[in-house]
């Protein structure tokens, strides 16, 4: 016979075996009798399988990151995101970003923001656009030798450019 | 007692009654927002915490729509004012047992409300009767523009806004409806309904959230997922999926009148009964018996009129707020004697079961 499962949580055998389909994709955890009680499993209404995914996936062991797993901004660690499922600060998610993505794909229907920008956000982000625009025109503007309208867009780049820092 | 003023204001839930409607009971949105620069409530420490509760008091009661509100410190409330807050669905269970350094702001008609310090440093809702998704969205998307323009917001262009939780990253918001399904509870579908709704990405749960029972069968559903689509598009699909169970529910109750009706009517008439005539009662039964009523009601057994009383029933029947009609702290055996004698007395407001009201013809499609 095949080797007995573990629990994806602790070390104890696995007698809970659980698959859920969410969004047409396949999740299957696997539980010790106890942690399957703990995380509320055998109630059909209050559970889902995102939040142990966290810790299944989590849990794999990969290379050791950048930091060795603590966030420099606030001190948290990978350690403690894998038993509580939550993260520190802000910062967390750029110092744990690999983890995070291979967990993400999983929880969301994608891994990219396509929702609200905040409005102080959304000036930085055109006018980000508006400089590499003026950057592409200035380029073909020097590559066919129009000098005066390249100086032009240079000084408009400028502008663009000062313009973010006052009001950041 | 610091929430009396709450308790006798006109709210959105009791007294919401123009855009009531038969199966969904209420609308309501949260959103997830953290501050840029602090770490989140659960690591942040006591010192930030505070620091974060008085800016956010101070901002956060700025906004219109929250101005002529009221803002309680969690630490300042007595564990009966959090329980009546909670069974208002004002705050969370997780508020309440989390740390000291925590507050909620409730707007005047108790529709907005913003938590502080709960899992994300500000957790904003908005809430109306009925089924109203898009003037929710409307709303709660004016209430945050606000407060964002005086506390800059933890917020990433990839990841949309950051959560202490991943499972909120990105819209951080969570839409739901909260459902009356008598229909399919009674007809023993509605876990065939959870399942089918789950493998959507949507989420299922009782009158209380994670983990309550589904009383009075009475259930939340929401989106589970919030990154990768627009708040409108996620919006959408629930709406979707909400119009779908309304569907059923509706189908599974005019089966039920077609195949079982004096079952049905017996059943209706004996809840009428036990809430008129008991004398002792849980809240729980009470629930399950309003839920009957309302039903009754959808089916103009009942006239329309008594909506907004049954509507707040369900709400005054809950152990804290018969605790707070009493004056004192009533052990469990005494609230069941208030309670029943609470009902009895509104409940002759409401005249016997008419079944053969000729408005019931109309169907429930309608």
């Amino acid at each position: 016979m095949g080797k007995a499962l573990k629990c994806d949580l602790c070390d104890n055998q696995a007698t809970v075996h659980l698959t859920q389909i969410l969004n047409n994709k396949i999740h299957k955890v696997d539980l010790c009798e106890s942690c399957a009680q703990a995380k509320g499993v055998t109630d059909p209404n209050g559970f889902s399988l995102a939040e142990l995914l966290i810790k299944s996936v989590v849990d794999e062991p990969r290379a050791p990151t950048e930091n060795g797993g603590t966030c420099h901004s606030c001190g948290y660690t990978q350690k403690e995101f894998r038993k509580t499922g939550r993260l520190g600060c802000p910062s967390c998610y750029e110092q744990f970003g690999e983890t995070i993505q291979a967990i993400l794909g999983n929880m969301h229907k994608g891994t990219r923001h396509c929702g609200k920008v905040p409005a102080n956000v959304e000036a930085t982000l055109s006018r980000r656009e508006e400089v590499t625009r003026l950057e592409e025109e200035l380029r073909k503007a020097v590559a066919a030798e129009r000098y005066e309208e390249a100086a032009d867009f240079r000084d408009r780049i400028e502008a663009l450019k000062n313009a973010g820092q006052t009001t950041k | 007692m610091q929430i009396k003023p709450l308790l006798e204001a006109k709210a959105e839930l009791t007294h919401g009654n123009v855009s009531k409607c038969p199966i969904v009971l209420s609308t309501r949105i949260r959103l997830a927002r953290n501050l840029a620069g602090y770490s989140f409530p659960g690591w942040a420490s006591m010192d930030q915490r505070k620091e974060i509760l008085a800016g956010c008091f101070e901002s956060v009661g700025d906004v219109t729509s929250l101005k002529r509100g009221l803002s309680f410190d969690i630490g300042e409330l007595t564990d009966l004012e959090k329980k009546i807050l909670f069974e208002r669905h004002l705050i969370s269970r997780e508020l309440i047992s989390g740390k000291e350094g925590a507050g909620v702001i409730i707007g005047k008609d108790q529709s907005c409300v913003v938590m502080v310090n709960e899992e994300d440093h500000l957790r904003i809702q908005v809430l109306r009767s009925g089924f109203h998704f898009n003037r929710v969205w409307r709303a709660i998307d004016r209430i945050d523009s606000a407060i964002e323009e005086k506390l800059p917001y933890a917020y990433s262009p990839q990841l949309g806004y950051l959560t202490a939780c991943p499972t909120n990253l990105g819209t951080g918001m969570r839409a739901s409806a909260m459902m009356h399904l008598p229909g399919l509870v009674i007809s023993n579908q509605m876990e065939k309904v959870i399942r089918a709704v789950n493998q959507l990405g949507i989420a299922v749960r009782g009158l209380f959230g994670e983990g309550s029972d589904a009383s009075g069968s009475i259930f939340q559903i929401s989106n589970q997922m919030t990154l990768g689509e627009s708040e409108r598009q996620i919006i959408k699909r629930l709406s979707g999926v909400l119009e779908s169970v309304i569907e059923q529910e509706n189908n599974a109750r005019e089966r039920l009148f077609e195949k079982q009706a004096v079952k049905l009517r017996d059943k209706i008439a004996r809840a009428y009964g036990i809430l008129r005539t008991s004398h002792l009662i849980s809240s729980s039964e009470a629930m399950n018996l309003l839920s009957l009523i309302r039903f009754g009601l959808d089916r103009t057994i009942f006239d329309e009129e008594h909506r907004d009383l049954l509507d707040r029933l369900m709400i005054e029947c809950q152990p804290g707020h018969i605790q707070y009609s009493a004056k004192h702290l009533a052990e469990s055996e005494e609230r069941d004697v208030l309670r029943a004698a609470y009902l009895r007395r509104e409940f002759e407001k409401i005249p016997e079961p008419d079944f053969d009201n000729p408005r019931r013809k109309r169907t429930s499609k309608d």
